[in-house]
């Protein structure tokens, strides 16, 4: 089962580039159509389920503008 | 302490030692390299910091890393070793950082030679880097007073957190007299809040020379020159010798100072109210006394070992009141004390006048003495 | 038997880096040299003794994205700047951050002294063929042919000359104990790249002397392509000309595990 993820996009940095966008293994990125920054840019934003916390959009962003947060599912012991 | 006989260049390194230096960066050249090799041992036995950089362009810029640093650091050179070093005047001086120079002077424009001569006047006290800036300029006319004066160049600097720089030329690195050096005095151990030694604990230091936005660089513009002014206030130094009774003034720095002190006795022996006056500061320069010495005098004659440099800045502050005449001898010479003293008795006999500019009568009596020229 | 998930962080922005956003142009590559500068210090816990050193070009204003004390060094100057800072500060980490402009050519001689006294600094050394603070002129690092405002036809060698490798030329000198050319094209690339900054600032933590990280990087807005385009241009055209490999590294190195 592929791991789980959520990334943070702090848009005060963000220059939709695309980098991110490109790279993202499982293309769900997408420079949001909605919002824009004060630089006037339209920041990245998830668009769709299925990031895994993978890390590769943070590795590419030249402004270090993003977060990523990974979910790890453990089964628990029984306990004896 | 007892006097030494001691070499010019080598007595201002061991009294920079003894001030304190801690780190020299330098490139060799003639007449100055004695400074370069006596460093070169004398501070690692000590555990100071020296290096030989690659240019005068390296070692202006090590000056200018160690000084962000707050430490106590000097480089030296001579003419145009200093010409290549006027990039990093500029940068540390816009930077508002203290660090201390030597020029030893030698004879120019272009490679030129390597004998005495003061021709830095201009590319040393008027800038001769880019922007507005004011070093602090000190011209020793002995070793005893360049001792001094290096000591006094690096509390300048760190006060007004400004260049200062140790003007002297070719004959004052090279020559030997007795004098005497400071005792030995601690290396620092407590930095200016300015210093950019690392982040512990507090917020990053920057230290830059950039305002990009133009109204940001010309409030720095201000605020190095409102400290400018209060050097000038407070820092200017001078001498004078037989000026009460003076009906003339010889103005003269450095070795032509030196020189000229000897005509103005011969001149004296042979009845003639000749004084001096030896700017010790050419920056700041000593307007004020030489205004008021062109109120009450009838004649002032500059002697320079360039072409008239700091001629300018005295006709600048005499406005006429009195005659100026002017005897130099650039290229590399030293004026001997016996054509000083035929250029007092001209003026004594009053043959000194307000009209034209010094420099152009002075050239016309030198290619008339000199058809080949 | 249940399940339990936990949220755990993966990356975050570092705190060597300030709140300022950059100048860089949208997709340039110095701003992934600089984070992965950043992060390096971070994880060496080396923000309050790292002492960086600016040069001129782009990234002259490097010293208001870290947050650690910097100085700003004349066009060329950075190693020398670094030298003074660093004999003075020995037991802090002192490091150059120099285009290719800066470095390759007004300050060839002050990077070849350094490195050839073996000078204890770190330098990164971004390489994006051209000037790029000026608007994209003729480096001593463009590419044959390659056209820029100061060669309009491209780079014609028989007047302009050939291209510097400048991690070769400095990995002749016996100075130099770190010498990589790393690439900031792909993922796996910009990992590399970190690892061999790792290796260069411990080299330097470890007083084993010169080290240099050139960095393969990119200028979209000069070049005239998507920041996309530009990371393609970089794989298929500087690196057959500017091989990702390790140029000098020294045996000692061979010790540092990272």
């Amino acid at each position: 089962m592929p791991a789980n993820g959520r990334i943070e996009v702090n848009e005060k940095f963000c220059k939709a580039c695309g980098l991110c966008v490109e790279t993202c293994p499982q293309n769900v990125l997408g420079l949001s159509a909605s919002r824009i920054n004060a630089k006037g840019y339209h920041p990245v934003e998830l668009i769709q389920a299925g990031c895994t916390g993978c890390g590769i959009c943070a590795i590419v962003c030249p402004e270090a503008a993003i977060a990523v947060y990974r979910e790890i599912v453990r089964v628990r012991e029984p306990e004896f | 302490m007892t006097k030494q006989l001691l070499k010019g260049n080598v007595a201002i390194a061991e009294a920079a030692v003894r001030y304190g230096l801690q780190a020299y960066f330098g490139y060799p050249i003639t007449p100055q390299t004695e400074l370069l090799e006596y460093l070169s041992k004398r501070m690692p036995e000590l555990g100071r910091v020296f290096v030989q950089a690659e240019s005068e362009l390296g070692a202006v810029n090590m000056v200018y890393g160690a000084a962000c640093t707050g430490a106590r650091v000097m480089s030296s050179s001579s003419s145009p070793g200093v010409s290549l070093m006027l990039e990093g005047l500029s940068y540390i001086a816009g930077t508002e950082l203290p660090a201390v120079f030597v020029d030893v002077m030698r004879g120019g424009p272009g490679l030129g030679n390597i004998a005495p001569s003061q021709q830095d006047y201009n590319q040393i006290v008027h800038g001769g880097g880019h922007g507005d800036y004011y070093p602090i300029v000190l011209a020793p006319a002995n070793i005893q007073e360049a001792i001094d004066y290096i000591g006094l160049a690096f509390t300048l600097a760190e006060k007004y957190r400004s260049l200062a720089i140790l003007l002297i030329d070719g004959c004052l690195g090279q020559m030997m007299e007795p004098a005497e050096l400071p005792e030995m005095q601690p290396v620092r151990t407590v930095y200016p809040a300015w210093a950019a030694r690392g982040a512990a604990g507090r917020e990053p230091i920057i230290h830059t020379s950039i305002y990009l936005n133009p109204l940001d660089q010309e409030k720095t513009n201000l605020r190095i020159l409102s400290r400018w002014r209060e050097v000038q206030a407070k820092e200017i130094r001078f001498r004078g010798y037989y000026l009460d009774d003076a009906k003339y003034a010889i103005i003269a720095f450095g070795t032509a100072g030196r020189v000229a002190l000897s005509a103005v006795r011969a001149a004296r022996n042979a009845g003639i109210k000749v004084g001096m006056f030896r700017p010790i500061t050419l920056a700041p320069f000593p307007a004020q006394a030489i205004r008021e010495l062109s109120e009450r005098l009838e004649g002032i004659l500059v002697v320079e070992m360039n072409s008239g440099q700091m001629l300018e800045d005295v006709l600048a502050n005499t406005h006429n009141r009195a005659a100026v005449e002017f005897y130099g001898r650039p290229g590399g010479n030293i004026p001997l004390a016996d054509d000083i003293l035929t250029e007092i008795k001209r003026i004594a006999q009053g043959k000194s006048t307000l009209n034209g500019h010094p420099r152009d009568r002075w050239v016309d009596r030198m290619l008339a003495a000199n058809p080949g020229a | 038997m249940d399940e339990f998930s936990k949220e755990t962080l993966v990356y975050e922005r570092p705190n060597t880096l300030t709140d300022f956003t950059t100048h860089y142009c949208p997709g340039c590559t110095h701003g992934i040299a600089h984070r992965l500068t950043a992060e390096v210090l971070e994880e060496m816990n080396a923000r309050e003794r790292a002492v960086g050193v600016a040069s001129v070009g782009c990234s002259v204003f490097a010293y208001n994205y870290f947050n650690f004390d910097f100085v700003q060094a004349p066009h060329g100057r950075a190693p020398a700047m670094a030298t003074g800072v660093k004999r003075l500060l020995p037991d802090r980490i002192v490091f150059t951050y120099q285009g290719d402009g800066d470095l390759a050519s007004i300050g060839m001689s002050e990077i070849v002294a350094a490195a050839a006294r073996g000078e204890n600094i770190t330098v990164v050394f971004i390489n994006n063929t051209n000037y790029g603070m000026t608007g994209g002129q003729m480096a001593p690092t463009t590419l044959p042919g390659q056209v820029t405002t100061s060669s309009p036809h491209g780079r014609d060698v028989e007047t302009a000359g050939f291209p510097i490798r400048v991690s070769e030329m400095l990995s002749t000198l016996d100075g130099a104990t770190y010498v990589v050319r790393r690439s900031l094209h792909d993922p796996k690339n910009i990992r590399m790249a970190k690892k061999a900054l790792r290796i260069a600032f411990t080299v330097q933590e470890r007083g084993l002397g010169f080290s240099m990280v050139e960095l393969l990087s990119t200028c979209p807005t000069n070049w005239g392509m998507t920041p996309m385009e530009s990371l393609h241009w970089v794989e298929t055209k500087m690196i057959p000309y500017y091989p990702v490999g390790d140029y000098k590294v020294a045996p000692v190195v061979a010790e540092i595990k990272v």
